[in-house]
């Protein structure tokens, strides 16, 4: 063990650590401390000398409900799950597949395909959204949730695949060839003994791809268009600011109720997402 | 199969052989038991959605850089004329070097700071799981909404930054933190950082977690301070995991969208767009296709690089 001096661990871990933490956390903390605050706190000059901007008296759940009752956030919040779930799971399927495929199957071209899929997965969205809005039109897609569930797949497969690739490289063989021998096919192994093994795995895939499809922005601007169709990223950027004025509590609010989904999932499967996003960095 | 297990226990071999046998049994052999029948059928979803949603996309993203297509107008082809006009314009240039400046400096402090936090989260201490997972917020929370937040703290004129500077006697004038282009583009910087941050800290600790804690005791030992444990134990170590986080990393921000969108929408004066918020707005917002499509593949080439030397990285790793 390196031994280390009291001051030494101040300075060198408790203040960044400290320092790191707030950083990291107050936009968080703003946004909150924003949505419970009345409009007349909210809008102080920075120089005004009664100004505490971190703290509220007078805490008040009035954008809260000026959010859910008068804008259609709540249809946001549905699109966006049903999209994010549906999406997640196309993917997980399609990745299931490949991955096992591409990590057990010996066929020709098997290499080449991996890696066009993997290439596939740093093309960027941003790339592609001005064609693929003319194919979304021409298959009259436009404007309805299919138009995601369709193109989110496309960042979602090659990440599960790979991810879920280097989870069945770690399983081994032996197991499988154990099943057949005892009289199970091909694919009865696959789906029986493999697949329930490869649990942590699917569900780390799954929730990386739920969180990304959540934050998911340039395809959701440019495909949807009616209001009560939109996710909530989308609507919270173009139908919360009227004109030129941003409604501050009523933004933050909708920031704060949109963002609780993805933490909920992500804190309820913590252990596995990091495990699962290590294992997808080492893979 | 493995060649020391052929080698070792009887029962071993008896595994190893059952493959070819498995396919002579009297039971009768389905289809998909052959093994290239198989990965056909398992490949199919995933070839099918890819091909139709990312490589016609992108054949067809070629086509339309080489016409005049606008909305409403099939266009007609027109070779290079599209890429010779952005690159002529002086607005693309700026954004051409708005993205390199800001995925450069944007990749420098992510790693940079996420390997500080990687060496400080890898301590033991009170709280570490909790500090651990908060730690990944703002990677969780869609980028749109924290962005919306630095936005709100960024604020001309209710920005609490700038009445924290003021209380601490750092100003006396408010800073404008995005009516300015060239702190526009710094605060996007810092917000990117914010964001991307957790991510290189997290992937990071993995890789720290993987190295021995007595190469460290050995190289105090032999009397290497902090620094020198560093440079020379930790780091040749992450070498493998870093190349990898940065590469994303490059390309997620060489590509980003929709923080600018978000904290700036490409303004003040279109002083700090990106490739990509140019593109939208050529493309999207003012309906010219054809030119939108060339503006976003200027990416390609850069990207292509990025993933030319990442492949070649990766190969060189497999081939180890």
């Amino acid at each position: 063990m390196i031994i280390e001096r009291r001051w030494k661990k101040w300075v060198y871990f408790y203040i960044p650590m400290t320092v790191f933490v707030i950083g990291t956390l107050f936009p968080f903390y703003w946004m909150f401390i924003t949505a419970i605050r009345p409009d007349a706190e909210l809008y102080r000059s920075w120089r005004a000398a009664n100004n505490a901007p971190f703290w509220t008296f007078h805490p008040t759940l009035e954008h809260v409900r000026d959010l859910l009752e008068k804008t259609s956030f709540p249809y946001w919040i549905w699109n966006t799950f049903f999209i994010a779930v549906v999406s997640t799971m196309v993917s997980l399927f399609c990745g299931l597949l490949a991955g096992y495929a591409l990590a057990r199957l010996k066929f020709p071209m098997a290499g080449t395909l991996g890696t066009s899929i993997f290439v596939t997965y740093l093309v960027p969205p941003t790339l592609l959204f001005i064609p693929l809005a003319d194919i979304i039109r021409s298959f009259q897609l436009g404007d309805t949730p299919w138009a995601l569930i369709l193109t989110y797949p496309t960042f979602l497969i090659p990440f599960c695949t790979w991810l879920l690739l280097g989870y069945f490289k770690t399983i081994a063989k032996e197991l499988e060839e154990c099943a057949r021998i005892d009289g199970a096919t091909r694919f009865g192994a696959m789906i029986r003994i493999i697949f329930p093994i490869a649990v942590p795995g699917i569900l780390s895939a799954g929730i990386f791809a739920f969180t990304l499809s959540w934050n998911e922005f340039i395809y959701a601007l440019v495909f949807l268009s009616s209001p009560e169709k939109k996710t909530v990223p989308v609507g919270v950027v173009s139908e919360l600011i009227r004109g030129d004025i941003y409604f501050w509590g009523q933004l933050m609010a909708g920031a704060l109720l949109g963002s609780v989904p993805v933490a909920l999932v992500y804190s309820f499967f913590v252990e596995y997402s990091v495990t699962g996003l290590t294992g997808s960095v080492k893979g | 199969m493995k060649k020391p297990i052929a080698g070792g226990s009887a029962t071993r071999v008896e595994v190893a052989v059952a493959r070819p046998q498995a396919s002579s049994r009297p039971q009768r052999p389905g289809l998909l038991e052959n093994e290239r029948v198989l990965a056909g059928v398992l490949l199919t979803p995933t070839v099918v959605l890819l091909g139709m949603f990312i490589a016609y996309p992108f054949v067809m993203g070629v086509w339309l850089a080489l016409s005049s297509t606008s909305v409403g107008n099939p266009g007609q082809f027109v070779g290079l004329k599209n890429f010779v006009k952005a690159w002529n314009d002086s607005i693309f240039r700026t954004a051409f070097w708005n993205t390199c400046w800001y995925t450069g400096w944007a990749t420098i402090f992510k790693l940079s700071l996420g390997m500080w936090l990687a060496i400080l989260l890898n301590r033991n201490f009170r709280g570490k799981r909790l500090v651990r997972a908060s730690m990944l917020l703002p990677f969780i929370i869609p980028t749109v909404l924290s962005t919306f937040a630095w936005r709100w703290m960024f604020d001309p004129t209710f920005s609490v930054l700038n009445w924290l500077l003021y209380r601490g006697g750092f100003i006396v004038n408010k800073l404008p933190f995005l009516s300015d282009g060239t702190y526009g583009l710094w605060c996007a910087i810092a917000v990117n950082t914010w964001r991307g941050m957790p991510f290189f800290a997290i992937s990071l600790l993995a890789g720290l977690q993987t190295i021995n804690p007595d190469l460290h005791e050995a190289a105090s030992l032999d009397g290497a301070n902090a620094w020198h444990r560093f440079w020379h134990v930790t780091w040749p170590l992450l070498k493998p995991v870093t190349l990898v986080v940065v590469v994303f990393s490059i390309i997620q921000t060489f590509s980003d969208f929709q923080l600018i969108y978000v904290l700036t929408g490409g303004g003040p004066a279109n002083s700090t767009h990106l490739i990509a918020t140019y593109a939208y707005q050529i493309g999207v917002a003012t309906g010219l296709l054809g030119e939108g499509a060339a503006i976003s593949l200027f990416m390609l080439p850069v990207l292509f690089v990025v993933v030319w030397l990442q492949l070649r990285y990766l190969r060189r790793l497999e081939g180890a």
